[in-house]
Protein backbone atom coordinates (compact mmCIF):
# COMPACT_ATOMS: atom_id res chain seq x y z
CA UNK A 1 0.00 0.00 0.00
CA UNK A 2 1.80 3.32 -0.82
CA UNK A 3 0.26 5.46 2.09
CA UNK A 4 2.87 8.71 0.71
CA UNK A 5 1.76 8.75 -2.88
CA UNK A 6 0.24 11.58 -4.04
CA UNK A 7 -3.89 11.54 -2.75
CA UNK A 8 -6.14 13.67 -5.03
CA UNK A 9 -9.48 14.91 -5.41
CA UNK A 10 -11.36 14.82 -8.55
CA UNK A 11 -14.50 14.84 -9.86
CA UNK A 12 -14.22 11.97 -11.81
CA UNK A 13 -12.94 9.86 -8.55
CA UNK A 14 -16.65 11.69 -7.55
CA UNK A 15 -18.80 10.02 -10.02
CA UNK A 16 -16.87 6.42 -9.96
CA UNK A 17 -17.77 6.33 -6.30
CA UNK A 18 -21.68 7.25 -7.09
CA UNK A 19 -21.45 4.52 -10.15
CA UNK A 20 -19.91 2.22 -7.58
CA UNK A 21 -22.94 3.11 -4.92
CA UNK A 22 -25.29 1.85 -7.89
CA UNK A 23 -25.72 -1.74 -7.15
CA UNK A 24 -26.20 -1.19 -3.12
CA UNK A 25 -29.14 0.91 -4.32
CA UNK A 26 -30.79 -2.61 -4.18
CA UNK A 27 -29.88 -3.56 -0.65
CA UNK A 28 -31.53 -0.17 0.54
CA UNK A 29 -34.99 -0.29 -0.98
CA UNK A 30 -36.10 -3.01 1.46
CA UNK A 31 -34.67 -1.37 4.44
CA UNK A 32 -35.75 2.37 3.71
CA UNK A 33 -39.04 0.81 2.97
CA UNK A 34 -39.29 -0.47 5.74
CA UNK A 35 -38.03 2.91 7.95
CA UNK A 36 -40.51 5.03 6.08
CA UNK A 37 -43.49 2.85 7.05
CA UNK A 38 -42.79 2.65 10.63
CA UNK A 39 -42.36 6.58 10.89
CA UNK A 40 -45.83 6.25 9.38
CA UNK A 41 -47.14 4.39 11.59
CA UNK A 42 -45.35 6.13 14.52
CA UNK A 43 -47.11 9.35 13.32
CA UNK A 44 -44.02 10.90 11.58
CA UNK A 45 -45.36 13.40 9.00
CA UNK A 46 -43.50 13.00 4.89
CA UNK A 47 -41.55 16.43 5.69
CA UNK A 48 -40.20 14.71 9.23
CA UNK A 49 -38.93 11.37 8.09
CA UNK A 50 -37.41 12.44 5.04
CA UNK A 51 -35.86 15.53 7.08
CA UNK A 52 -34.74 12.71 9.56
CA UNK A 53 -33.08 10.40 7.01
CA UNK A 54 -31.60 13.38 5.12
CA UNK A 55 -29.45 14.71 7.96
CA UNK A 56 -29.08 11.68 10.07
CA UNK A 57 -28.71 9.48 7.26
CA UNK A 58 -28.05 6.16 9.57
CA UNK A 59 -30.48 2.98 8.72
CA UNK A 60 -30.06 1.09 12.22
CA UNK A 61 -30.13 4.52 14.28
CA UNK A 62 -32.99 5.37 12.52
CA UNK A 63 -34.68 1.55 12.93
CA UNK A 64 -34.12 1.81 16.55
CA UNK A 65 -35.01 5.64 17.14
CA UNK A 66 -38.14 4.61 15.64
CA UNK A 67 -38.89 1.56 17.33
CA UNK A 68 -38.71 3.50 20.93
CA UNK A 69 -40.29 6.15 19.29
CA UNK A 70 -43.42 7.72 21.50
CA UNK A 71 -45.51 10.95 21.61
CA UNK A 72 -44.14 13.68 22.39
CA UNK A 73 -40.99 12.92 20.81
CA UNK A 74 -38.46 11.48 22.69
CA UNK A 75 -36.05 13.78 22.51
CA UNK A 76 -33.08 12.29 25.00
CA UNK A 77 -33.77 8.34 24.29
CA UNK A 78 -33.49 8.74 20.22
CA UNK A 79 -30.37 11.37 20.79
CA UNK A 80 -28.77 7.90 22.73
CA UNK A 81 -30.02 5.85 20.89
CA UNK A 82 -28.33 6.96 17.60
CA UNK A 83 -25.25 7.74 19.82
CA UNK A 84 -24.82 4.44 21.05
CA UNK A 85 -25.50 2.58 16.96
CA UNK A 86 -23.19 5.26 15.70
CA UNK A 87 -19.98 4.85 17.92
CA UNK A 88 -19.32 2.58 15.64
CA UNK A 89 -18.71 4.82 12.71
CA UNK A 90 -16.17 6.51 14.91
CA UNK A 91 -12.86 4.20 13.50
CA UNK A 92 -14.23 4.46 10.11
CA UNK A 93 -12.76 7.89 9.59
CA UNK A 94 -9.76 7.50 11.75
CA UNK A 95 -8.81 4.08 9.09
CA UNK A 96 -9.61 6.02 5.99
CA UNK A 97 -7.13 8.92 7.24
CA UNK A 98 -4.31 8.39 4.09
CA UNK A 99 -6.83 9.92 1.71
CA UNK A 100 -8.76 12.11 4.18
CA UNK A 101 -5.33 13.92 6.08
CA UNK A 102 -5.04 15.39 2.36
CA UNK A 103 -8.47 16.90 2.17
CA UNK A 104 -9.30 20.37 3.43
CA UNK A 105 -12.66 22.21 3.98
CA UNK A 106 -16.33 21.06 2.67
CA UNK A 107 -14.36 18.05 1.11
CA UNK A 108 -12.93 16.90 4.50
CA UNK A 109 -16.00 17.44 6.17
CA UNK A 110 -18.62 16.73 3.88
CA UNK A 111 -16.97 13.51 2.83
CA UNK A 112 -17.44 12.61 6.75
CA UNK A 113 -21.16 13.65 6.60
CA UNK A 114 -21.90 11.01 4.17
CA UNK A 115 -19.44 8.25 5.84
CA UNK A 116 -21.55 4.95 6.14
CA UNK A 117 -20.58 1.36 6.37
CA UNK A 118 -20.83 0.79 2.66
CA UNK A 119 -18.98 3.97 1.99
CA UNK A 120 -16.64 2.71 4.27
CA UNK A 121 -16.40 -0.68 3.05
CA UNK A 122 -15.74 0.23 -0.40
CA UNK A 123 -13.38 3.20 0.50
CA UNK A 124 -11.44 0.78 2.44
CA UNK A 125 -11.34 -1.63 -0.63
CA UNK A 126 -10.10 0.88 -2.68
CA UNK A 127 -7.84 2.27 -0.58
CA UNK A 128 -6.56 -1.20 -0.07
CA UNK A 129 -6.12 -1.61 -4.09
CA UNK A 130 -4.21 1.32 -4.05
CA UNK A 131 -6.63 3.92 -5.04
CA UNK A 132 -5.13 7.71 -4.29
CA UNK A 133 -8.43 9.62 -5.36
CA UNK A 134 -10.26 10.35 -2.19
CA UNK A 135 -13.23 11.63 -4.29
CA UNK A 136 -15.12 8.33 -4.17
CA UNK A 137 -15.50 8.04 -0.78
CA UNK A 138 -17.50 11.01 -1.47
CA UNK A 139 -19.01 9.61 -4.24
CA UNK A 140 -19.70 6.29 -3.04
CA UNK A 141 -21.70 8.03 0.32
CA UNK A 142 -23.30 10.76 -1.60
CA UNK A 143 -24.79 8.25 -4.23
CA UNK A 144 -26.00 5.86 -1.13
CA UNK A 145 -27.72 9.00 0.47
CA UNK A 146 -30.04 9.77 -2.85
CA UNK A 147 -31.18 6.14 -2.11
CA UNK A 148 -31.69 6.33 1.22
CA UNK A 149 -33.58 9.62 1.40
CA UNK A 150 -35.80 8.79 -1.98
CA UNK A 151 -36.25 4.94 -0.47
CA UNK A 152 -37.16 6.10 2.80
CA UNK A 153 -39.63 8.74 1.33
CA UNK A 154 -41.16 6.24 -0.84
CA UNK A 155 -41.82 4.06 1.61
CA UNK A 156 -43.30 6.27 4.02
CA UNK A 157 -45.92 7.09 1.05
CA UNK A 158 -46.50 3.76 0.10
CA UNK A 159 -48.05 3.49 3.97
CA UNK A 160 -50.15 0.41 3.80
CA UNK A 161 -50.29 0.61 0.14
CA UNK A 162 -46.63 -1.10 0.19
CA UNK A 163 -46.89 -4.29 2.83
CA UNK A 164 -43.79 -6.36 3.25
CA UNK A 165 -44.03 -9.32 5.93
CA UNK A 166 -41.48 -9.69 8.02
CA UNK A 167 -39.07 -12.63 6.83
CA UNK A 168 -39.98 -11.80 3.04
CA UNK A 169 -36.92 -12.53 1.14
CA UNK A 170 -36.63 -9.20 0.40
CA UNK A 171 -35.00 -8.32 3.56
CA UNK A 172 -32.16 -10.38 3.07
CA UNK A 173 -30.98 -7.80 0.43
CA UNK A 174 -29.07 -5.77 3.50
CA UNK A 175 -28.00 -8.83 5.00
CA UNK A 176 -26.63 -9.97 1.31
CA UNK A 177 -24.99 -6.64 0.33
CA UNK A 178 -22.72 -6.69 3.41
CA UNK A 179 -21.47 -10.24 2.62
CA UNK A 180 -20.84 -9.31 -0.70
CA UNK A 181 -18.77 -6.27 0.80
CA UNK A 182 -17.44 -8.94 2.88
CA UNK A 183 -16.03 -10.94 0.06
CA UNK A 184 -13.17 -8.32 -0.92
CA UNK A 185 -12.11 -7.34 2.44
CA UNK A 186 -10.77 -10.78 2.89
CA UNK A 187 -7.14 -11.10 3.30
CA UNK A 188 -6.53 -14.68 3.75
CA UNK A 189 -6.85 -17.14 6.59
CA UNK A 190 -4.02 -16.25 7.98
CA UNK A 191 -4.97 -12.83 8.68
CA UNK A 192 -8.94 -13.06 9.10
CA UNK A 193 -10.37 -16.12 9.86
CA UNK A 194 -9.67 -16.46 13.46
CA UNK A 195 -11.26 -12.56 13.81
CA UNK A 196 -13.93 -13.18 11.71
CA UNK A 197 -15.12 -16.32 13.40
CA UNK A 198 -14.73 -14.93 16.76
CA UNK A 199 -16.62 -11.99 15.85
CA UNK A 200 -19.34 -14.00 14.26
CA UNK A 201 -19.53 -15.84 17.58
CA UNK A 202 -19.43 -13.29 19.91
CA UNK A 203 -22.45 -11.72 18.28
CA UNK A 204 -24.40 -14.56 18.39
CA UNK A 205 -23.75 -15.47 21.65
CA UNK A 206 -24.51 -11.75 22.54
CA UNK A 207 -27.88 -11.63 20.29
CA UNK A 208 -28.66 -15.48 21.86
CA UNK A 209 -28.09 -13.80 25.02
CA UNK A 210 -30.67 -11.11 24.66
CA UNK A 211 -28.49 -8.49 24.82
CA UNK A 212 -29.99 -4.66 23.34
CA UNK A 213 -30.02 -3.99 19.42
CA UNK A 214 -26.36 -2.36 19.17
CA UNK A 215 -24.68 -4.05 21.81
CA UNK A 216 -24.08 -7.88 19.75
CA UNK A 217 -22.66 -5.70 16.99
CA UNK A 218 -20.38 -3.71 18.73
CA UNK A 219 -19.02 -6.90 20.87
CA UNK A 220 -18.53 -9.02 18.14
CA UNK A 221 -16.65 -6.40 15.86
CA UNK A 222 -14.39 -5.71 19.00
CA UNK A 223 -13.63 -8.58 20.09
CA UNK A 224 -12.89 -9.95 16.91
CA UNK A 225 -11.01 -7.31 15.94
CA UNK A 226 -9.34 -7.21 19.08
CA UNK A 227 -8.32 -11.08 18.26
CA UNK A 228 -6.95 -9.84 15.03
CA UNK A 229 -4.71 -7.14 16.21
CA UNK A 230 -3.15 -9.39 19.24
CA UNK A 231 -2.28 -11.93 16.40
CA UNK A 232 -0.70 -9.34 14.24
CA UNK A 233 1.24 -7.79 16.70
CA UNK A 234 3.11 -11.40 18.08
CA UNK A 235 4.04 -11.74 14.34
CA UNK A 236 1.47 -14.02 12.86
CA UNK A 237 -0.65 -12.51 10.10
CA UNK A 238 1.32 -10.19 8.52
CA UNK A 239 -1.05 -7.87 6.92
CA UNK A 240 -0.51 -6.34 3.49
CA UNK B 1 -46.01 18.95 5.60
CA UNK B 2 -45.77 19.15 9.22
CA UNK B 3 -42.82 19.53 11.30
CA UNK B 4 -43.61 19.66 15.14
CA UNK B 5 -40.65 20.91 17.39
CA UNK B 6 -40.25 17.86 19.47
CA UNK B 7 -39.61 16.10 16.62
CA UNK B 8 -37.24 18.26 14.97
CA UNK B 9 -35.67 18.11 18.14
CA UNK B 10 -35.33 15.02 18.37
CA UNK B 11 -34.18 14.66 14.69
CA UNK B 12 -31.69 17.46 15.31
CA UNK B 13 -30.14 15.48 18.49
CA UNK B 14 -29.83 12.41 16.60
CA UNK B 15 -28.16 14.06 13.36
CA UNK B 16 -25.60 15.94 15.90
CA UNK B 17 -24.50 13.33 17.87
CA UNK B 18 -24.23 11.00 15.05
CA UNK B 19 -22.08 13.80 12.80
CA UNK B 20 -19.98 13.80 16.10
CA UNK B 21 -19.24 9.96 15.30
CA UNK B 22 -18.27 10.36 11.91
CA UNK B 23 -16.44 13.53 11.98
CA UNK B 24 -15.49 13.39 15.54
CA UNK B 25 -14.03 10.25 15.61
CA UNK B 26 -11.68 10.62 12.66
CA UNK B 27 -10.70 14.39 14.29
CA UNK B 28 -9.64 12.91 17.94
CA UNK B 29 -8.11 9.84 16.92
CA UNK B 30 -6.10 11.73 14.12
CA UNK B 31 -5.01 14.78 16.99
CA UNK B 32 -3.92 11.51 18.83
CA UNK B 33 -1.77 9.09 17.45
CA UNK B 34 -3.18 5.79 18.64
CA UNK B 35 -1.02 2.87 19.91
CA UNK B 36 0.07 -0.08 17.83
CA UNK B 37 -2.54 -2.33 18.88
CA UNK B 38 -5.28 0.39 18.37
CA UNK B 39 -4.22 0.71 14.87
CA UNK B 40 -3.76 -3.38 14.14
CA UNK B 41 -7.38 -3.09 15.55
CA UNK B 42 -8.92 -0.53 12.92
CA UNK B 43 -7.58 -2.55 10.15
CA UNK B 44 -9.49 -5.42 11.60
CA UNK B 45 -12.54 -3.34 12.25
CA UNK B 46 -14.25 -3.44 9.03
CA UNK B 47 -14.31 -7.32 8.15
CA UNK B 48 -15.27 -7.93 12.03
CA UNK B 49 -18.23 -5.18 11.96
CA UNK B 50 -19.61 -6.70 9.11
CA UNK B 51 -19.16 -10.39 9.96
CA UNK B 52 -21.30 -9.28 13.68
CA UNK B 53 -23.55 -7.64 11.57
CA UNK B 54 -24.30 -10.72 9.26
CA UNK B 55 -24.15 -13.59 11.69
CA UNK B 56 -27.25 -13.25 14.18
CA UNK B 57 -29.61 -12.83 11.15
CA UNK B 58 -27.84 -15.85 9.27
CA UNK B 59 -28.02 -18.06 12.20
CA UNK B 60 -31.57 -16.91 12.49
CA UNK B 61 -32.21 -17.43 9.02
CA UNK B 62 -31.58 -21.49 8.80
CA UNK B 63 -31.06 -23.15 5.55
CA UNK B 64 -32.45 -20.33 3.06
CA UNK B 65 -30.22 -18.03 4.49
CA UNK B 66 -27.54 -19.97 4.15
CA UNK B 67 -28.03 -21.06 0.91
CA UNK B 68 -28.60 -17.47 0.14
CA UNK B 69 -25.25 -16.15 1.85
CA UNK B 70 -23.42 -19.08 -0.60
CA UNK B 71 -25.09 -18.01 -4.01
CA UNK B 72 -23.61 -14.46 -2.86
CA UNK B 73 -19.92 -15.25 -2.14
CA UNK B 74 -20.44 -17.34 -5.80
CA UNK B 75 -21.58 -14.66 -7.57
CA UNK B 76 -19.24 -12.00 -6.20
CA UNK B 77 -16.14 -14.56 -6.63
CA UNK B 78 -16.81 -14.79 -10.13
CA UNK B 79 -18.12 -11.85 -11.36
CA UNK B 80 -17.03 -9.33 -8.54
CA UNK B 81 -20.61 -7.71 -9.19
CA UNK B 82 -22.40 -6.14 -6.06
CA UNK B 83 -25.56 -6.05 -7.51
CA UNK B 84 -25.82 -9.05 -9.20
CA UNK B 85 -24.62 -10.88 -6.08
CA UNK B 86 -27.29 -9.76 -4.10
CA UNK B 87 -29.93 -10.66 -6.26
CA UNK B 88 -29.02 -13.81 -6.73
CA UNK B 89 -28.92 -14.32 -2.25
CA UNK B 90 -31.80 -12.96 -2.36
CA UNK B 91 -33.53 -15.09 -5.15
CA UNK B 92 -31.68 -18.43 -3.34
CA UNK B 93 -33.42 -17.35 -0.24
CA UNK B 94 -36.86 -17.16 -2.11
CA UNK B 95 -36.50 -20.52 -4.22
CA UNK B 96 -34.79 -22.35 -0.94
CA UNK B 97 -38.16 -20.87 1.32
CA UNK B 98 -40.38 -21.78 -1.81
CA UNK B 99 -38.93 -25.49 -2.42
CA UNK B 100 -38.69 -26.07 1.70
CA UNK B 101 -42.38 -24.83 1.94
Amino acid sequence: MSERARISFTRHGVLRGARASLPLWIGMVPFGLVIGLLADAKGLSFLETVLMSAIVYAGAAQLLALELWTDPAPVVAATIAAFVVNIRMAPMGAAMAPWLDKLRGWKLWGTLATLVDHSFALGIAEQRAGGRDAGYLLGVGAGLWVAWVVCVGVGHLGGSLVQVPPGHPLFFASVAAFISILVPLWRGPRVDLAPWVVAGLVAISAHRAGLPVPLPLLMGTFAGASLGAWLELRGRGVPR
Amino acid sequence: MELRGDVLLAILGMALVTYACRAGGYAVLRAVRPPPFAEAMLRHLPGCLFVAYCAPPLLAGALPAWLGALAVVLVQLFLRNIGVAICAGVAAVWAAQWALG
